[in-house]
């Protein structure tokens, strides 16, 4: 149920993240979602990307402080309320979410949200309990 | 003013034939007492006999630093512990600091140099002297302190920081004398005038500044925002802390107290002694120390020094203010720091080869900053950002615990401190003096 996720270490640095993208364009790896989390010194890029082993030895050949992280990717109704009908349950299990981001393409007519929690297992089962999919990482690379 | 008129005044002729015994004296005592020193002179064939005149002093060979880590903590002591009653320490190039101890009788002579510099400074029993330099390991705070006790002045020993304690006891305390780091000097000054504190209204007619390098630059700025008169005083753990030498009132130059030490000035790369008024590494041997002698110690600090007459009636040579060092060492708000010392810190945490960087600045608020840049390896780049500040956190902690000092911690992109022939380059200082 895990998906693949890129983690890219940026210093603040202009033109850094043109250069992971023009990296992975040139590879032909496409990126399906994107979130970057900073602080005044660094960030931390994440990305789904078509083909997240070759996305992976692109950038460290490129140099870039790469790692691949497991997320699982949650098909929400795309509605008001949608994401809370995750959140809840989650809450309720005690699990903490480390962050989350969302897809901008659509799978079918629902959205696609990337989560990041310390339980990864507990936190699957506790979603696909209350009958929300989890979308699997072939699928969601080939988005 | 004079603190001790005969020896401050004393003919060069005088001067130099107490030096001659003194040196005698402290040679014998060295060669006796202390292993590391007899086999350092019987290695370069030399005999405290030897020593007939004050330029065979040339001939004995030098002590480092490394030497004082090597006899690390009291292995260079010249009198049993029993005799010492204190200890001081300083940064070393590593983890271990630099000890030196003080009989009684030493932390007597330390009290009375220190004596002669406050007055130097224009400081009288009448004064109320503001000791604003770290009370501790450190020289600085205990130094000042004896030698204001000696002169009969009142102490206020509040030591570095709590900058809006020391400008409410300034006010309060009418205090007359300041004594601190430059650097600390400007950064009160910016702080008063953001409390809106009047500098030009306090009572304080003298500042005593030291244990960093300074210019003339920032002595005129420190007089044109402070009612008080600069002078310079230079000092160092290992000759003694405070009051090896300071400036008299023509401040061209600090008198180096020739009565209890004697100053060179080497080549840094072939050791031959420099005549006077050339530019080159300060090497002090002292002459009246009992539990720490020092023979031809190399302070690794630029300086020169200059025989002519001084209008102040003081016949003790006098030393250029030091403008900078042979080696990597920073100064950074009065604190020695050392980039090897950061490296041991970062080894210490685990990290195998480290490429780190020390940035030193000197912004608007006039207090050194020091930040350390240390490229993220492979395997300490987790995913979650608070994993990484916690990173940041914990090298800045142990920094922190091992030199004493705050510093910034800057995660930076491996490969990006730049190398020249595969070594890093430690050291961006920014601070314009």
């Amino acid at each position: 149920m895990r998906v693949k996720q890129i983690s890219v270490f940026l210093e603040n640095k202009s033109g850094r993240l043109a250069q992971v993208s023009d990296v992975l364009g040139a590879g032909g790896v496409n990126i399906r979602a994107l979130s970057i989390a900073d602080t005044t010194d660094f960030g931390i890029l994440r990305l789904i990307v078509s083909d997240p082993d070759r996305a992976y030895r692109l950038l460290k050949e490129a140099g870039f402080t790469v790692n691949l992280t497991d997320v699982l990717a949650v098909e929400l109704e795309d509605r008001p309320g949608g994401l809370a009908q995750a959140l809840k349950p989650l809450a309720e299990a005690g699990m903490n979410i480390e962050y989350l981001y969302a897809f901008v393409q659509k799978a079918r007519d629902a959205a696609l949200v990337v989560f990041r929690v310390e339980q990864m297992d507990e936190a699957a089962n506790v979603l696909q309990a209350r009958g929300i999919r989890l979308v699997p990482g072939e699928e969601v690379y080939r988005l | 003013m004079f603190w001790d008129r005969a020896s401050e005044t004393m003919p060069r002729e005088e001067l130099e034939k107490l030096q001659l015994a003194r040196l005698r004296d402290m040679v014998a005592r060295i060669y006796e007492r202390v292993p590391f020193y007899r086999e350092l002179l019987r290695q370069a064939g030399c005999e405290p006999g030897d020593i007939k005149s004050l330029e065979d002093l040339r001939r004995l060979p030098f002590t480092t630093k490394e030497d004082l880590r090597e006899n690390y903590p009291f292995g260079l002591f010249a009198v049993p512990l029993e005799d010492v009653i204190r200890v001081h320490a300083s940064s070393g190039t590593t983890g271990k600091p630099c000890v030196v101890g003080y009989t009684r009788r030493d932390i007597e002579t330390w009290a009375d140099l220190m004596a002669r510099a406050l007055t130097m400074g224009g400081a009288t029993r009448g004064d109320v002297i503001q000791n604003a330099y770290g009370y501790g390991l450190f020289t600085g705070g205990l130094g000042i302190h004896y030698g204001a006790e000696r002169i009969g002045a009142t102490v206020v020993p509040v030591s570095g920081g709590h900058t809006k304690r020391q400008l409410m006891l300034m006010q309060d305390f009418g205090s007359t004398v300041l004594t601190c780091t430059p650097s600390y000097t400007l950064y009160m000054a910016e702080e008063a005038q953001a409390a809106g504190v009047d500098l030009k209204g306090l009572k304080l007619k003298s500042g005593i500044f030291g244990a960093e390098p300074w210019s003339e630059n920032m002595r005129r700025e420190i007089e044109a925002r402070w009612p008080l008169k600069a002078y310079d005083i230079y000092g160092l753990s290992e000759v003694m802390g405070p009051g090896v030498a300071m400036e008299c009132e023509v401040r061209q130059g600090l008198h180096v107290f020739e009565d209890h030490f004697i100053p060179e000035i080497i080549d840094p790369a072939t050791g031959q002694t420099l005549p006077y008024g050339q530019t080159g590494e300060l090497v002090f041997t002292t002459l009246t120390k009992e539990a720490f002698p020092l023979l031809r110690y190399r302070t690794r600090d630029i300086s020169a020094l200059y025989p002519e007459p001084c209008a102040c009636g003081r016949t003790h040579v006098r030393m250029a203010r030091i403008t900078g060092r042979t080696d990597d060492m920073l100064i950074i708000r009065g604190v020695n720091v050392f980039p090897s010392q950061i490296e041991s810190v970062l080894l210490g945490l685990g990290y195998t080869e480290p490429h780190y960087l020390l940035v030193v600045d000197r912004q608007a608020r006039r207090l050194d900053e020091l930040e350390v840049w240390v490229e993220l390896s492979e395997g300490m780049f987790t995913d979650a950002v608070r994993g990484l500040e916690e990173l940041e956190q914990r090298i800045a902690r142990e920094l922190d615990s091992v030199l004493g000092i705050r510093a910034r911690v800057k995660l930076v992109e491996p490969r990006t401190i730049p190398r020249s022939e595969g070594k890093a380059r430690r050291v961006v200082d920014r601070r314009e003096l």
